[in-house]
């Protein structure tokens, strides 16, 4: 077997190999691309198709509607629009205060040497030892005690989910940041300091405009993995106003496939829309960020 | 050495108050730094007054930690990082040590408020005295939007306004007020008589409100009828008990609850320390340990295999796609992570659709028991988190690819190695030094994959016989979430908060042994 199939491959040129080769790889990466594909063009394909249950619907509808859609939409017991807007709403503030906060810190033990700073920086990882989603029924229960004085804060609130987002998120991302500032020269700032320009102007006008491609990379994963956790929100949002899109759209379909399937099909395609955006304007640098932890190790 | 430097420079150029500060400047970082310290202070009082000590702690600790960093001059790195750390401390930390203090807790449905407030609560309760009158009432608006009512007593007609905190007004004084021929209130002049339709209402906005003085006032019980109401229990810190002043019984504080000699207990009750129950509960309790058994072992299964199936597909894939004569690479290396785009609550709802007996595309064509039999549950969950995660692990392992060096590869040719030679001996060992440390932290990540594991099936098939809602493809962090939010059975918050000490313990000795494994944390050092 293997003789024969040297023997082959002898009497091939070089070209006819590659273009074997290639076309193999070529053919494996489009089983793998209909396999990607495959859940997602049915749901698009669902969502557009009039009757709305599982069964009858095809790939390809026949006569294409957008009735789940409005339906959907109009819907008052299940406020789709409300659930995407505090998604949106939380997603964005959350990222918002990540980047400002961590930046901050970030500066701080990138620029600045003080005798606790080692120790701060192994807490800040150690800290991510214990992800709050671990401590969900503490987190519950502080919340629960912070609303009874601040109803702003307490459970079912944006504000409340908001701030454990934000306890949860400065950790790692203080510590990615930090890694990126670090690759700033520190010339740059330093001949600012000298010039007499104080630290935070050095930081406004020197250190953060270099590093505004970091920032929005942080802020688009920050506010990708806000907008698609499922546990959090689960746990402390209770009331169909409140809850983000993660919550309200699984409830929505929870084991009611033969009615709801179309109009849940309608609201995924919806509320997958950002985070499409988003990761098609991040793709690349997500691909060196991930790789480049990857290889440095 | 240039750092060294460049860190004494920034701890002493820019003290709190600088030579290029200005006097509105100075302001407002006074007003600034002062509002954040009086609200941690003030919602650290309140909490004091709650009876939740610790969480009060934290945010005290807090608001000093904030005053130092700020007062001090040998502390200005420090003010960069405050912001971020409050909520670290308040949000990140503090959660995690109320979670070891609930562990060892029975804080449960029933006993879910401090002390001082459950015994607030039940001093509110009240109770109507035997052979009370009843009064007729007719709901009042005053001009104030404060609620008031108009008395009758329902024998003597007797007529008085009655107002929370104030002493009854009898009829005679409000000359006034305008009674129609039944003796039904029409109107009072500083009131607004609110219509028969906004009694239900009324009663419900005034639950537990005494119109009158302690002496002499009544609570509204029905649309019709007003009551006299005195308070049932009361507190007594001698023998930490509430006494029925109705018929004497004591009520003694018993692990939280007041409860009476036959066993009557008093809602809420308040979390006591109970040391390592919750523990011992879990190992010696059968209808616990069982289910905890079988999850325990699931959880690692899980977490194992999908790591293994996501990384070997996304490995050939990588292997694949890692030629520079592929036609179109970009296109289709963004259309291979597609399902990395889309969030897992979408997607996992997709499969199960696509999976459902049914109406699926899937299911209906095939059905082992995708969510019924324990066995194929766990295969389906598997098979859907394998399409979720291999596009992580295609982007990880090829740009991990791409870092090998091409000159070892010319020289295995040169020494006559094989393809797959090359492979298993130079590519995957290389492969697995650079991003065996994110496998990992993908192992962690499974580990506590919450999402897709409530979606999927929310835990079931249910695991009979078990003491605590539990399925057969719950894993650890869904069990905790079902002993604590469950529902139906009443909720074991100190039970809940015991399994995740168990799982912090597993994924941390994960994280630690991979925090040594990359160095990450000698590095702190070192890294400038």
């Amino acid at each position: 077997m293997s003789s024969a199939s040297s023997s082959k491959s002898s009497n091939m040129t070089m070209a006819n190999r590659r273009r074997l080769d290639t076309a193999l790889r070529l053919l494996v990466a489009l089983i793998f691309i209909a396999y990607a594909l495959f859940p997602i063009i049915y749901v698009i394909g669902t969502s557009l198709n009039p009757s709305g249950s599982l069964q009858t619907s095809q790939i390809v509808p026949p006569n294409p509607t957008l009735d789940n859609y409005r339906k959907l939409l109009t819907s008052e017991t299940n406020p789709f629009l409300k659930w995407m807007a505090n998604s949106l709403f939380v997603s964005t503030v959350t990222a918002l205060l990540t980047v400002a906060l961590c930046a901050l810190s970030a500066y701080s033990f990138s620029r600045f040497r003080f005798k606790i700073r080692k120790r701060m920086l192994q807490g800040l990882l150690l800290s991510q030892v214990f992800p709050n989603v671990l401590a969900i029924v503490a987190v519950f229960l502080i919340l629960q005690q912070l609303g009874s004085h601040f109803p702003m804060f307490g459970l079912n609130t944006l504000g409340g989910l908001i701030l454990i987002y934000l306890g949860g998120a400065i950790g790692f991302n203080t510590w990615l940041m930090k890694g990126f500032f670090d690759t700033v020269p520190r010339d740059l700032d330093e001949s600012a300091m000298l010039d007499g320009a104080s630290a935070w102007q050095t930081f406004t006008t020197i250190i953060l405009p270099l590093v505004r491609p970091v920032l929005a990379v942080i802020f688009m994963l920050s506010f990708i993995g806000t907008y698609g956790d499922y546990l959090l929100a689960r746990v402390l949002l209770s009331n169909t106003q409140k809850y983000t899109v993660a919550v309200g759209l699984s409830l929505f379909i929870g084991q009611q496939f033969g009615q709801r399937w179309g109009e849940f099909a309608a609201g995924a395609v919806m509320a997958a829309i950002p985070t499409m955006i988003l990761f098609y304007i991040s793709q690349s640098q997500l691909q060196g960020g991930l790789t480049s932890g990857a290889v440095k190790g | 050495m240039a750092a060294t430097t460049a860190g004494k420079g920034g701890g002493t150029k820019s003290p709190f108050f600088s030579q290029n500060d200005s006097v509105p400047g100075v302001l407002f970082k006074i007003l600034a730094i002062g509002a954040v310290v009086g609200l941690l202070t003030y919602i650290g009082w309140q909490l004091i007054l709650d009876g939740s000590y610790p969480f009060a702690a934290a945010f005290l600790i807090a608001a000093l930690l904030t005053t130092l960093v700020f007062v001090r001059q040998s502390t200005v790195p420090l003010r960069w990082i405050m912001p971020g750390l409050i909520f670290l401390i308040l949000f990140q930390l503090y959660p995690v040590f109320f979670t070891v203090y609930t562990a060892f807790t029975n804080y449960s449905t029933g006993r879910n408020v401090a002390k001082p407030a459950a015994i607030a609560a039940i001093e509110r309760l009240t109770y109507v005295p035997e052979g009370a009158p009843t009064w007729r009432w007719t709901p009042l608006k005053a001009e104030d939007e404060t609620s008031a009512i108009w008395i009758t007593n329902a024998t003597s007609g007797e007529a008085f306004l009655a107002a929370p905190n104030t002493e009854w007004i009898p009829a005679a004084e409000l000359t006034n007020a305008q009674v129609d021929d039944k003796g039904a209130l029409t109107a009072l002049p500083g009131y607004e008589v609110l219509p028969n339709n906004q009694r239900f209402l009324f009663v419900s906005d005034n639950q537990g409100i005494t119109f009158g003085t302690e002496e002499a006032g009544v609570q509204v019980t029905n649309s019709n009828d007003a009551k006299e109401t005195r308070q049932q229990y009361v507190y007594d810190a001698a023998q930490d008990a509430l006494v029925d002043q109705q018929s004497g019984t004591v009520y003694v504080n018993k692990d939280g609850l007041f409860t009476a000699s036959d066993g009557k207990t008093l809602a809420p009750g308040f979390p006591v320390t109970v040391g390592a129950a919750n523990f011992t509960k879990i190992l010696t309790n059968k209808a616990i340990r069982g289910p905890f058994l079988v999850i325990f072992g699931w959880t690692f299964i899980w977490a194992f295999f999908s790591v293994l199936e996501t990384f070997v597909l996304g490995l050939i894939l990588a292997l694949t796609m890692n030629s520079p004569n592929i036609p179109f690479q970009r296109i289709l290396r963004v259309l291979l992570i597609v399902p990395y785009a889309i969030p897992p609550f979408i997607t996992v709802k997709v499969w199960v659709g696509l999976l459902n007996p049914v109406l699926g595309i899937i299911g209906s064509q095939w059905n082992p028991g995708w969510f019924t039999d324990p066995f194929w549950a766990k295969v389906g969950i598997l098979l859907v988190n394998m399409w979720l995660g291999y596009p992580y692990m295609f982007l990880i392992t090829t740009g991990a690819l791409q870092s090998i060096p091409s000159d070892i590869y010319e020289a295995a040719k040169v020494d006559g190695a094989s393809a797959f030679y090359q492979f298993r001996r130079l590519t995957l060992p290389l492969l697995l030094v650079s991003i065996g440390p994110l496998l990992i932290g993908s192992f962690a990540f499974n580990f506590n994959n919450f999402a897709i594991i409530d979606l999927y099936n929310a835990g079931g098939p249910p695991i009979p016989g078990a003491g605590t809602p539990a399925g057969y493809t719950d894993i650890l962090i869904s069990y905790t979430y079902r002993i604590a939010f469950g529902g139906a059975r009443g909720n074991d918050y100190g039970l809940a908060a015991a399994i995740s000490i168990i799982i912090f313990f597993i994924v941390g000795a994960i994280t630690i042994f991979n925090f040594r494994y990359t160095g990450q944390l000698e590095e702190v050092s070192e890294n400038v």
